[in-house]
């Protein structure tokens, strides 16, 4: 008989616990269904949407928006195009940069992290040295500098490689905050003794990082990715407010949000749908995060 | 002291010239050169090589780097490709005023707002005061300034009329663009005070002050507020930079004279140099905050002096 069908409690492991402490939240579920709906409406975009999103219904006004009806249930905006449709498109570019730019980060961060924490030295120093520069620039300085300047040239920039330039932008910026918190995670376990034991036994060192190191860290990183989906939606909403983003006719929550800025007065909806919707998937990202924390770190709850 | 000050600037000599030579390199990467946006396309190859020659770009590139950081050093911004060619620095002493009494008033708020919220929180925690306010700073966190700033105006300004909608002539058209700015970091700062001090509340020291006989509230202003406001330190000073790279929102939504309003007018019209110099500015001007914080730091708490300070 083992330990464990002696015990009279039933073994649960680690990962289902927290499984079982995250669902517990009914916010869980809320994050989870607007995630799961966002995802959908980004996914099957096209067969959703009424019209397309550069569809201009001449029958409208000409450069004034519209009130809802039954044709167009938001409403259109000043250039008669559905804003409902266009809103639903606009969840592709917030949520396709938002995970394309995190898997970035997560491919650029984890690796330079978890060399310079576990072989230290120089090229940790140097690793940080570089991220030390990064920092230097406040926010999404560097990506509104990097957007104004790779889209200054004399010829539009055609659609995919504004996308590509989008994603260089906003992944430049955000890998060093992960790079750093891998790099502290791994510098920290590197010195506990079942990697000096690891070590004794003379495991190679990339086995060791990536059987002792990496399994140890990805709790805070799973936490950390999640939330960072929330910055970068909202990041991207900023470059294409300021006219830096994805590029017209295609729609960005961001830029309808700066492009319904002077029909405030006459027709709010067209201005407080992107909002919402906006505030909704960072929420959801955000709220999924903490409670994640939650669950893999019972011990830092209520206190951040 | 002296020696852990002169430590902190010998760190941020190289690294303004790292920053220096970040936004110069950048700028190299503009797909069409200054004399094509310039000549817009057009231009006899003699006038190329005169504006080449004019703007240095026929000159090795360390060359040119030397040139432009000899430039910088007398107040040398570049100059913009549109505006009849005016320097950047003169744009600069005209807009940038604007944007630092915005950036101020914001952090003004951030401080007052934020830290006391934060500490009131703490003391009363588990309160409805401390559960409200962590609704709000959750609120706020997820909540970007380009959708706070319009539905503000909307309600504030539109439904109610106490409030100009835009502009940046009278004290009570400042305070909305302020609001809108500083929110998200007095949210942040909120966050970081009331876990700060939650945590300094539970140490030894706490409880042998309250065991000596000293009342909650004098255990908290005497030993606790000192503790617990070196981290909120380090975030305030984070803030300032945070700050100035948010005007190029706000101003472009209140229509607020400053150079973020000027920048991102600039970027439609293809015309870098000035989106190039608000970045070099707000980076440099964040590099020696968080010097001042760094130094601070020593100050407060003397065991930063031994290990280098905050970060």
């Amino acid at each position: 008989m083992t330990a464990e069908e002696l015990s009279p409690y039933k073994a649960i492991s680690p990962g289902r616990q927290a499984l079982r402490r995250l669902l517990r939240h009914r916010v869980v579920w809320f994050c989870l269904a607007t995630i799961f709906l966002l995802t959908f409406m980004a996914l099957f975009a096209p067969l959703i949407a009424p019209y397309r999103y550069d569809f201009e219904d001449t029958t409208r006004y000409f450069s004034v928006p519209s009130k809802p009806d039954g044709h167009h249930l938001l409403g259109t905006d000043n250039l008669g195009r559905d804003i409902l449709s266009r809103l639903i498109y606009g969840s592709r570019v917030s949520l396709g940069v938002g995970i394309v730019t995190v898997l970035l980060e997560v491919l650029i961060g984890l690796p330079l992290g978890l060399i310079a924490g576990y072989y230290g030295g120089r090229i940790d120093s140097l690793l940080m040295r570089l991220t030390d520069v990064m920092f230097a620039f406040p926010d999404l300085l560097l990506a509104i500098l990097l957007m104004a300047i790779l889209n200054s040239g004399t010829q539009p920039v055609p659609p995919t490689l504004n996308v590509l330039t989008l994603f260089f932008a906003l992944g430049i910026v955000s890998w060093p905050p992960l790079a750093r918190l891998v790099r502290g995670q791994a510098a920290a376990l590197r010195h506990r003794e079942f990697v000096e034991a690891a070590r004794a036994i003379g495991v190679p060192n990339w086995q060791i990082v990536w059987r002792h190191i990496l399994p140890n860290l990805l709790d805070p990183v799973l936490v950390q990715t999640t939330q960072d989906v929330a910055g970068v939606i909202i990041a991207e909403a900023t470059l294409s407010f300021l006219g830096l983003g994805v590029q017209p006719p295609y729609p960005s929550w961001g830029r309808m949000i700066f492009d319904a800025l002077p029909y405030k007065e006459t027709f709010p909806l067209m201005l407080i749908a992107p909002c919402i919707l906006l505030a909704v998937a960072v929420m959801a990202f955000n709220f999924l995060g903490d409670a994640l924390r939650d669950a893999l770190d019972p011990r830092q709850r209520g206190i951040k | 002291m002296l020696l852990y000050i002169l430590r902190r600037l010998a760190v941020a000599v190289p690294m303004v010239l790292a920053i220096v030579f970040i936004v110069f390199v950048v700028a190299r990467l503009a797909p069409a050169s200054p004399i094509d946006i310039i000549l817009g396309g057009k231009g006899t190859p003699q006038a190329r090589r005169a504006l080449e020659h004019a703007y240095g770009l026929d000159r090795p590139i360390l060359a040119q780097f030397g040139a432009y950081l000899v430039g910088l050093l007398h107040g040398d911004l570049g100059r913009s490709f549109v505006h009849g060619q005016e320097p950047v620095s003169r744009i600069f002493v005209r807009d940038f005023p604007v944007t630092a009494q915005l950036a101020l008033q914001a952090f003004l708020f951030t401080f007052l707002v934020g830290v006391p919220a934060g500490l009131l929180a703490a003391y009363y925690h588990n309160s409805w005061f401390d559960r409200a306010l962590m609704a709000v700073v959750v609120l706020l966190v997820s909540v970007p300034s380009f959708v706070l700033g319009p539905l503000l105006v909307l309600f504030i300004a539109v439904r109610l009329g106490w409030l100009p909608v835009s502009g940046w002539d009278t004290p009570a058209s400042t305070i909305l663009p302020t609001v809108t700015l500083g929110a998200r970091s007095a949210a942040l700062v909120a966050r970081m005070m009331r876990s700060s001090l939650l945590e300094v509340l539970q140490q030894d020291y706490i409880r042998v002050a309250l065991a000596k006989g000293l009342t909650r509230a004098q255990a908290v202003w005497r030993h606790g507020l000192k503790n617990a406001f070196l981290p909120v330190l380090t975030v305030l000073g984070t803030t300032l930079g945070y700050l100035l790279t948010g005007s190029f929102v706000v101003e472009t939504i209140f229509q607020v004279p400053g150079i973020g309003y000027e920048s991102v007018r600039s970027i439609s019209a293809r015309d870098y140099p000035i989106i190039q110099a608000t970045a070099l500015l707000v980076a440099l001007i964040f590099v020696a905050v968080n010097l001042l914080v760094d130094i601070l730091y020593g100050w407060f708490d003397p065991r930063a002096r031994l290990t280098g300070g905050s970060s």
